[in-house]
Protein backbone atom coordinates (compact mmCIF):
# COMPACT_ATOMS: atom_id res chain seq x y z
CA UNK A 1 0.00 0.00 0.00
CA UNK A 2 1.06 3.89 -0.84
CA UNK A 3 1.78 5.80 1.76
CA UNK A 4 -0.70 8.69 2.88
CA UNK A 5 -0.23 11.87 1.28
CA UNK A 6 -0.48 14.01 4.24
CA UNK A 7 -0.62 18.30 4.85
CA UNK A 8 -0.67 20.58 7.22
CA UNK A 9 -1.95 24.41 6.49
CA UNK A 10 -1.22 26.87 8.70
CA UNK A 11 -3.80 29.81 8.35
CA UNK A 12 -5.14 32.50 11.15
CA UNK A 13 -3.43 30.57 14.38
CA UNK A 14 -0.30 30.82 16.76
CA UNK A 15 1.17 27.87 15.37
CA UNK A 16 0.84 26.66 18.54
CA UNK A 17 -0.95 23.76 16.87
CA UNK A 18 1.70 22.92 14.89
CA UNK A 19 3.87 22.82 18.08
CA UNK A 20 1.80 20.39 19.63
CA UNK A 21 2.20 18.44 16.55
CA UNK A 22 5.81 18.03 17.00
CA UNK A 23 5.29 16.71 20.34
CA UNK A 24 4.66 13.34 18.99
CA UNK A 25 7.97 12.76 19.07
CA UNK A 26 9.14 9.78 18.10
CA UNK A 27 6.04 8.56 16.79
CA UNK A 28 6.61 10.86 14.77
CA UNK A 29 8.84 8.05 12.89
CA UNK A 30 5.88 5.84 12.85
CA UNK A 31 3.82 8.42 11.03
CA UNK A 32 6.96 8.93 8.41
CA UNK A 33 6.77 5.35 7.54
CA UNK A 34 2.96 5.45 6.91
CA UNK A 35 2.48 8.77 5.52
CA UNK A 36 4.12 11.27 3.46
CA UNK A 37 4.37 14.56 4.18
CA UNK A 38 3.49 16.55 1.03
CA UNK A 39 2.85 19.97 2.45
CA UNK A 40 3.50 21.68 5.62
CA UNK A 41 5.02 24.90 7.38
CA UNK A 42 7.46 22.19 8.37
CA UNK A 43 9.07 21.73 5.09
CA UNK A 44 9.81 23.83 2.00
CA UNK A 45 7.12 23.65 -0.55
CA UNK A 46 5.31 26.44 -2.29
CA UNK A 47 2.43 24.95 -3.95
CA UNK A 48 -0.02 22.60 -2.40
CA UNK A 49 -0.43 19.83 -4.73
CA UNK A 50 -3.46 17.52 -5.94
CA UNK A 51 -4.17 14.59 -4.25
CA UNK A 52 -3.76 15.20 -0.91
CA UNK A 53 -4.99 12.03 1.35
CA UNK A 54 -5.61 14.09 4.66
CA UNK A 55 -4.80 17.62 5.60
CA UNK A 56 -5.06 19.36 9.24
CA UNK A 57 -6.01 22.76 9.11
CA UNK A 58 -4.71 25.33 11.92
CA UNK A 59 -6.20 28.46 12.14
CA UNK A 60 -9.24 30.53 11.42
CA UNK A 61 -10.05 32.66 8.06
CA UNK A 62 -8.44 35.87 8.61
CA UNK A 63 -7.53 37.54 5.12
CA UNK A 64 -8.05 37.13 1.63
CA UNK A 65 -5.04 35.03 1.42
CA UNK A 66 -6.48 32.15 4.08
CA UNK A 67 -9.84 32.51 2.61
CA UNK A 68 -8.09 31.51 -1.43
CA UNK A 69 -5.87 29.00 0.68
CA UNK A 70 -8.57 27.34 2.06
CA UNK A 71 -10.71 26.99 -1.29
CA UNK A 72 -7.16 25.24 -3.13
CA UNK A 73 -6.73 23.27 0.07
CA UNK A 74 -10.69 21.86 0.11
CA UNK A 75 -10.60 21.13 -3.80
CA UNK A 76 -7.20 19.60 -3.53
CA UNK A 77 -7.58 17.24 -0.53
CA UNK A 78 -9.69 14.22 0.30
CA UNK A 79 -9.89 14.64 4.35
CA UNK A 80 -9.84 18.17 5.86
CA UNK A 81 -9.73 17.87 9.48
CA UNK A 82 -9.93 21.48 11.56
CA UNK A 83 -7.05 21.26 13.86
CA UNK A 84 -7.21 23.40 16.81
CA UNK A 85 -9.83 25.97 18.45
CA UNK A 86 -9.00 28.28 15.76
CA UNK A 87 -9.76 26.34 12.91
CA UNK A 88 -13.14 25.11 14.55
CA UNK A 89 -14.83 28.24 16.46
CA UNK A 90 -12.65 31.22 16.02
CA UNK A 91 -10.81 31.68 19.00
CA UNK A 92 -8.37 33.93 19.35
CA UNK A 93 -8.22 35.28 16.25
CA UNK A 94 -11.84 36.21 16.17
CA UNK A 95 -11.35 37.88 19.37
CA UNK A 96 -11.45 40.70 17.14
CA UNK A 97 -15.07 40.52 15.17
CA UNK A 98 -17.02 42.05 18.41
CA UNK A 99 -14.80 45.27 17.30
CA UNK A 100 -16.72 45.99 14.00
CA UNK A 101 -15.36 45.59 10.60
CA UNK A 102 -11.41 45.86 9.08
CA UNK A 103 -11.50 49.31 9.25
CA UNK A 104 -12.75 49.36 13.37
CA UNK A 105 -10.08 47.00 13.82
CA UNK A 106 -7.14 48.56 11.92
CA UNK A 107 -8.29 51.85 13.68
CA UNK A 108 -8.15 50.25 17.59
CA UNK A 109 -5.06 49.03 17.05
CA UNK A 110 -2.81 51.40 15.39
CA UNK A 111 -4.77 54.76 15.08
CA UNK A 112 -5.89 56.42 18.40
CA UNK A 113 -4.00 53.97 21.05
CA UNK A 114 -0.40 53.95 19.72
CA UNK A 115 0.78 57.72 20.56
CA UNK A 116 3.91 57.44 17.72
CA UNK A 117 3.38 57.14 14.37
CA UNK A 118 0.19 55.93 14.17
CA UNK A 119 -0.59 54.84 10.88
CA UNK A 120 -2.49 51.78 9.24
CA UNK A 121 0.08 49.62 7.47
CA UNK A 122 -0.73 49.02 3.88
CA UNK A 123 1.29 46.98 1.35
CA UNK A 124 -1.22 45.78 -1.41
CA UNK A 125 0.15 43.04 -2.56
CA UNK A 126 2.48 41.63 -0.16
CA UNK A 127 0.46 41.85 3.04
CA UNK A 128 -2.70 40.22 2.21
CA UNK A 129 -6.30 42.44 3.29
CA UNK A 130 -8.12 41.37 6.39
CA UNK A 131 -11.22 40.07 6.29
CA UNK A 132 -14.30 42.12 8.00
CA UNK A 133 -14.86 39.25 9.91
CA UNK A 134 -12.98 36.14 11.04
CA UNK A 135 -14.79 32.95 10.45
CA UNK A 136 -14.00 29.32 11.50
CA UNK A 137 -12.90 27.09 9.04
CA UNK A 138 -16.06 25.13 8.67
CA UNK A 139 -17.94 28.65 8.61
CA UNK A 140 -16.11 28.21 4.70
CA UNK A 141 -15.62 24.96 3.38
CA UNK A 142 -17.20 21.66 4.71
CA UNK A 143 -14.68 19.84 7.35
CA UNK A 144 -14.67 16.53 7.47
CA UNK A 145 -13.59 15.85 11.08
CA UNK A 146 -12.64 18.44 13.77
CA UNK A 147 -9.79 18.52 16.52
CA UNK A 148 -10.29 20.68 18.97
CA UNK A 149 -8.12 22.59 21.95
CA UNK A 150 -5.79 25.04 22.37
CA UNK A 151 -3.57 23.54 21.21
CA UNK A 152 -4.82 19.78 21.06
CA UNK A 153 -2.57 17.31 23.41
CA UNK A 154 -0.41 15.54 21.05
CA UNK A 155 -2.27 11.87 22.20
CA UNK A 156 -5.47 13.96 21.01
CA UNK A 157 -3.65 14.01 17.83
CA UNK A 158 -2.32 11.08 17.48
CA UNK A 159 -5.75 9.66 18.74
CA UNK A 160 -7.05 11.12 14.85
CA UNK A 161 -3.99 10.25 12.92
CA UNK A 162 -3.65 6.59 13.98
CA UNK A 163 -7.62 5.45 13.04
CA UNK A 164 -7.02 7.37 9.98
CA UNK A 165 -3.45 5.33 8.89
CA UNK A 166 -6.05 2.51 9.99
CA UNK A 167 -8.70 3.56 6.99
CA UNK A 168 -11.07 4.24 9.61
CA UNK A 169 -13.00 7.90 10.03
CA UNK A 170 -11.51 8.65 13.51
CA UNK A 171 -14.01 9.76 16.20
CA UNK A 172 -12.95 11.36 18.99
CA UNK A 173 -14.63 9.97 22.83
CA UNK A 174 -16.06 12.80 24.80
CA UNK A 175 -13.36 13.31 26.74
CA UNK A 176 -10.58 14.35 23.89
CA UNK A 177 -13.12 17.20 22.37
CA UNK A 178 -12.83 19.58 24.97
CA UNK A 179 -12.27 23.37 24.08
CA UNK A 180 -9.81 25.42 25.26
CA UNK B 1 -46.31 13.62 54.01
CA UNK B 2 -47.35 11.10 50.97
CA UNK B 3 -45.56 9.34 48.47
CA UNK B 4 -45.38 9.23 44.68
CA UNK B 5 -43.97 6.32 42.51
CA UNK B 6 -42.76 7.01 39.51
CA UNK B 7 -40.94 5.46 36.77
CA UNK B 8 -37.83 7.46 35.48
CA UNK B 9 -35.57 5.56 32.45
CA UNK B 10 -37.36 2.33 33.03
CA UNK B 11 -36.18 2.21 36.88
CA UNK B 12 -38.84 2.52 39.40
CA UNK B 13 -39.07 5.16 41.97
CA UNK B 14 -40.21 6.95 45.27
CA UNK B 15 -40.60 10.57 45.33
CA UNK B 16 -42.07 12.79 48.07
CA UNK B 17 -44.83 15.02 46.94
CA UNK B 18 -43.47 18.27 46.89
CA UNK B 19 -40.31 17.00 45.04
CA UNK B 20 -39.54 18.26 41.67
CA UNK B 21 -38.27 15.42 38.76
CA UNK B 22 -34.94 16.58 39.40
CA UNK B 23 -34.31 16.37 42.97
CA UNK B 24 -36.54 12.99 42.85
CA UNK B 25 -34.23 11.94 39.75
CA UNK B 26 -31.22 13.33 41.58
CA UNK B 27 -32.11 10.92 44.82
CA UNK B 28 -32.19 8.12 42.62
CA UNK B 29 -28.78 8.72 41.31
CA UNK B 30 -30.07 9.86 37.64
CA UNK B 31 -28.07 12.36 36.37
CA UNK B 32 -30.24 15.16 34.51
CA UNK B 33 -27.49 18.00 33.08
CA UNK B 34 -28.45 21.44 34.65
CA UNK B 35 -27.14 25.24 34.01
CA UNK B 36 -29.60 27.29 35.42
CA UNK B 37 -30.11 25.22 38.09
CA UNK B 38 -28.36 26.07 41.79
CA UNK B 39 -29.36 23.90 45.26
CA UNK B 40 -30.55 26.08 47.41
CA UNK B 41 -32.12 28.91 45.59
CA UNK B 42 -35.23 29.19 43.67
CA UNK B 43 -35.85 27.09 40.26
CA UNK B 44 -36.31 29.50 37.25
CA UNK B 45 -36.51 26.81 34.55
CA UNK B 46 -34.29 28.94 32.17
CA UNK B 47 -32.00 27.27 30.63
CA UNK B 48 -33.54 24.19 29.23
CA UNK B 49 -31.27 21.97 29.91
CA UNK B 50 -33.07 19.56 32.09
CA UNK B 51 -35.87 19.37 29.64
CA UNK B 52 -37.67 15.67 30.21
CA UNK B 53 -40.09 13.18 27.95
CA UNK B 54 -43.02 12.35 29.98
CA UNK B 55 -45.51 9.93 28.66
CA UNK B 56 -48.71 11.42 27.25
CA UNK B 57 -47.64 14.78 27.33
CA UNK B 58 -46.28 16.11 23.54
CA UNK B 59 -44.61 18.91 25.59
CA UNK B 60 -41.47 18.27 27.44
CA UNK B 61 -41.06 19.64 30.76
CA UNK B 62 -37.77 21.38 32.86
CA UNK B 63 -37.51 18.95 35.32
CA UNK B 64 -36.37 21.36 37.52
CA UNK B 65 -39.82 23.18 37.99
CA UNK B 66 -42.38 19.78 37.27
CA UNK B 67 -43.64 18.43 40.22
CA UNK B 68 -43.42 14.37 40.54
CA UNK B 69 -47.10 12.76 40.41
CA UNK B 70 -48.18 9.49 40.40
CA UNK B 71 -47.86 7.22 37.68
CA UNK B 72 -45.33 9.29 35.62
CA UNK B 73 -43.35 7.53 33.03
CA UNK B 74 -40.27 9.91 32.34
CA UNK B 75 -37.45 9.50 30.14
CA UNK B 76 -34.24 11.77 30.63
CA UNK B 77 -31.89 11.28 27.71
CA UNK B 78 -33.58 9.99 24.50
CA UNK B 79 -32.13 11.01 21.26
CA UNK B 80 -34.46 13.82 20.52
CA UNK B 81 -33.31 15.24 24.25
CA UNK B 82 -29.42 14.47 23.49
CA UNK B 83 -30.05 16.41 19.85
CA UNK B 84 -31.64 19.39 21.71
CA UNK B 85 -29.43 19.68 24.29
CA UNK B 86 -26.16 20.11 21.90
CA UNK B 87 -28.46 22.22 20.23
CA UNK B 88 -28.76 24.55 23.11
CA UNK B 89 -25.66 24.41 24.08
CA UNK B 90 -24.04 25.60 20.46
CA UNK B 91 -26.61 28.41 20.84
CA UNK B 92 -25.34 29.58 23.75
CA UNK B 93 -21.80 29.24 22.69
CA UNK B 94 -22.59 31.16 19.46
CA UNK B 95 -24.61 33.56 21.10
CA UNK B 96 -21.36 35.07 23.32
CA UNK B 97 -18.11 35.52 23.38
CA UNK B 98 -16.48 31.93 25.12
CA UNK B 99 -13.42 31.73 24.17
CA UNK B 100 -11.93 28.75 26.60
CA UNK B 101 -8.42 29.16 25.99
CA UNK B 102 -8.13 32.11 27.44
CA UNK B 103 -10.82 32.32 29.84
CA UNK B 104 -10.23 32.89 33.69
CA UNK B 105 -12.76 29.46 34.12
CA UNK B 106 -10.73 27.60 31.76
CA UNK B 107 -10.61 23.81 33.20
CA UNK B 108 -13.67 24.97 36.00
CA UNK B 109 -16.71 25.76 34.29
CA UNK B 110 -19.94 24.54 33.51
CA UNK B 111 -20.44 25.14 30.28
CA UNK B 112 -16.94 23.93 28.99
CA UNK B 113 -18.30 20.73 30.24
CA UNK B 114 -21.42 20.63 29.45
CA UNK B 115 -19.99 21.17 25.77
CA UNK B 116 -17.92 18.04 26.21
CA UNK B 117 -20.29 15.86 27.75
CA UNK B 118 -23.37 17.18 24.77
CA UNK B 119 -19.83 15.59 22.96
CA UNK B 120 -20.18 19.41 20.93
CA UNK B 121 -17.15 19.15 18.81
CA UNK B 122 -17.84 21.99 16.72
CA UNK B 123 -20.68 24.75 16.34
CA UNK B 124 -23.10 24.44 13.54
CA UNK B 125 -24.70 27.89 14.25
CA UNK B 126 -23.14 31.28 12.94
CA UNK B 127 -21.18 33.25 16.13
CA UNK B 128 -23.03 36.71 16.59
CA UNK B 129 -19.71 37.92 18.08
CA UNK B 130 -21.76 40.61 19.94
CA UNK B 131 -20.46 43.40 21.34
CA UNK B 132 -20.55 43.15 25.19
CA UNK B 133 -18.61 44.70 27.82
CA UNK B 134 -16.53 44.01 30.89
CA UNK B 135 -16.99 46.00 34.33
CA UNK B 136 -13.33 45.45 36.90
CA UNK B 137 -14.89 49.07 38.69
CA UNK B 138 -15.30 46.43 41.81
CA UNK B 139 -12.51 46.47 44.45
CA UNK B 140 -12.88 42.75 44.53
CA UNK B 141 -14.55 41.03 41.42
CA UNK B 142 -15.47 41.66 37.51
CA UNK B 143 -17.77 40.53 35.48
CA UNK B 144 -17.06 39.82 31.97
CA UNK B 145 -20.45 39.91 30.03
CA UNK B 146 -19.13 37.92 26.76
CA UNK B 147 -19.46 34.84 28.93
CA UNK B 148 -22.42 35.31 30.51
CA UNK B 149 -24.99 32.56 30.08
CA UNK B 150 -27.91 34.83 31.55
CA UNK B 151 -28.80 31.70 33.98
CA UNK B 152 -29.54 34.40 37.15
CA UNK B 153 -27.78 32.30 39.43
CA UNK B 154 -26.38 35.60 40.47
CA UNK B 155 -29.47 37.63 40.96
CA UNK B 156 -30.78 34.58 42.53
CA UNK B 157 -27.96 34.18 45.24
CA UNK B 158 -28.03 37.93 45.90
CA UNK B 159 -31.30 38.23 46.43
CA UNK B 160 -32.21 35.01 47.85
CA UNK B 161 -29.11 34.19 50.14
CA UNK B 162 -27.51 37.45 50.98
CA UNK B 163 -30.95 39.46 50.64
CA UNK B 164 -29.65 41.96 48.87
CA UNK B 165 -30.93 42.17 45.27
CA UNK B 166 -28.08 44.25 44.00
CA UNK B 167 -28.27 42.17 40.46
CA UNK B 168 -30.81 41.90 38.25
CA UNK B 169 -31.67 41.38 34.63
CA UNK B 170 -32.18 44.33 31.82
CA UNK B 171 -33.14 44.37 28.20
CA UNK B 172 -34.84 42.23 26.10
CA UNK B 173 -33.71 39.19 23.48
CA UNK B 174 -30.21 39.28 22.69
CA UNK B 175 -30.02 43.09 24.47
CA UNK B 176 -30.55 41.15 27.95
CA UNK B 177 -27.74 41.51 30.24
CA UNK B 178 -27.17 41.76 34.05
CA UNK B 179 -27.15 45.05 35.65
CA UNK B 180 -26.70 46.00 39.45
CA UNK B 181 -28.30 48.30 41.26
CA UNK B 182 -29.89 50.90 38.59
CA UNK B 183 -27.60 50.07 35.87
CA UNK B 184 -24.51 51.46 36.98
CA UNK B 185 -20.90 50.47 36.94
CA UNK B 186 -20.86 47.85 39.95
CA UNK B 187 -18.30 49.46 41.91
CA UNK B 188 -20.23 52.15 42.35
CA UNK B 189 -23.06 49.81 43.22
CA UNK B 190 -24.30 51.15 47.07
CA UNK B 191 -25.90 47.79 47.88
CA UNK B 192 -23.50 45.26 47.13
CA UNK B 193 -22.08 43.93 50.16
CA UNK B 194 -19.06 42.47 48.68
CA UNK B 195 -20.04 38.99 49.95
CA UNK B 196 -19.00 36.92 46.54
CA UNK B 197 -21.81 34.88 46.83
CA UNK B 198 -22.72 35.82 42.80
CA UNK B 199 -18.67 35.02 42.14
CA UNK B 200 -19.14 31.77 43.82
CA UNK B 201 -22.57 30.82 42.07
CA UNK B 202 -21.49 31.85 38.25
CA UNK B 203 -21.23 28.59 36.05
CA UNK B 204 -18.96 30.28 33.58
CA UNK B 205 -15.49 32.96 33.64
CA UNK B 206 -18.47 35.68 33.40
CA UNK B 207 -17.90 36.73 37.38
CA UNK B 208 -14.89 36.25 38.73
CA UNK B 209 -12.34 37.89 41.14
CA UNK B 210 -9.99 40.78 40.35
CA UNK B 211 -6.60 39.27 39.69
CA UNK B 212 -7.36 35.49 38.58
CA UNK B 213 -5.49 34.92 35.10
CA UNK B 214 -6.59 31.94 32.65
CA UNK B 215 -7.76 28.77 34.44
CA UNK B 216 -7.21 30.56 37.79
CA UNK B 217 -10.79 31.40 38.58
CA UNK B 218 -12.35 28.34 40.26
CA UNK B 219 -16.06 28.90 41.98
CA UNK B 220 -16.08 28.01 45.37
CA UNK B 221 -19.52 26.54 45.07
CA UNK B 222 -19.02 24.51 48.60
CA UNK B 223 -19.29 28.45 50.04
CA UNK B 224 -22.94 28.39 48.59
CA UNK B 225 -23.63 24.70 50.17
CA UNK B 226 -22.54 25.68 53.12
CA UNK B 227 -25.11 28.90 53.38
CA UNK B 228 -27.82 26.83 52.28
CA UNK B 229 -27.11 23.86 54.66
CA UNK B 230 -26.45 26.61 57.90
CA UNK B 231 -29.84 27.95 56.49
CA UNK B 232 -32.07 24.88 56.01
CA UNK B 233 -30.96 22.03 57.79
CA UNK B 234 -29.19 24.09 60.57
CA UNK B 235 -26.11 22.39 60.04
CA UNK B 236 -23.86 25.28 60.96
CA UNK B 237 -20.27 22.91 61.15
CA UNK B 238 -17.99 22.48 57.80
Amino acid sequence: MSRVKLATVWLGGCSGCHMSFLDLDEWLFDLAAQAELVYSPFMDAKVYPEGVDVVLVEGAIANQEHLETICTVRARSRLLISFGDCAVTGNVTALRNPLGGVEAVLQRCYGGTVEAQGQIPAEPGIVPPLLDRVTPVHAVVPVDVYLPGCPPPADRIRTVLESLLQGETPRLEKSQIRFG
Amino acid sequence: MTVKTLTINDQLISAREAETILQAAQEAGIQIPTLCYLAGVSEVGACRLCLVEISGSHKLQPACVTKVAEGMVIQTNSERLQNYRRMIIEMLFAEGNHVCSVCVSNGHCELQNLAVEMGMDHVRLEYQFPHRTVDVSHDRFGIDHNRCVLCTRCVRVCDELEGVHTWDVAGRGAKSHVITDLNQPWGTSSTCTACGKCVAACPTGALFDQGSTVGEMVHDRARIEFIVNARQKRQWQL
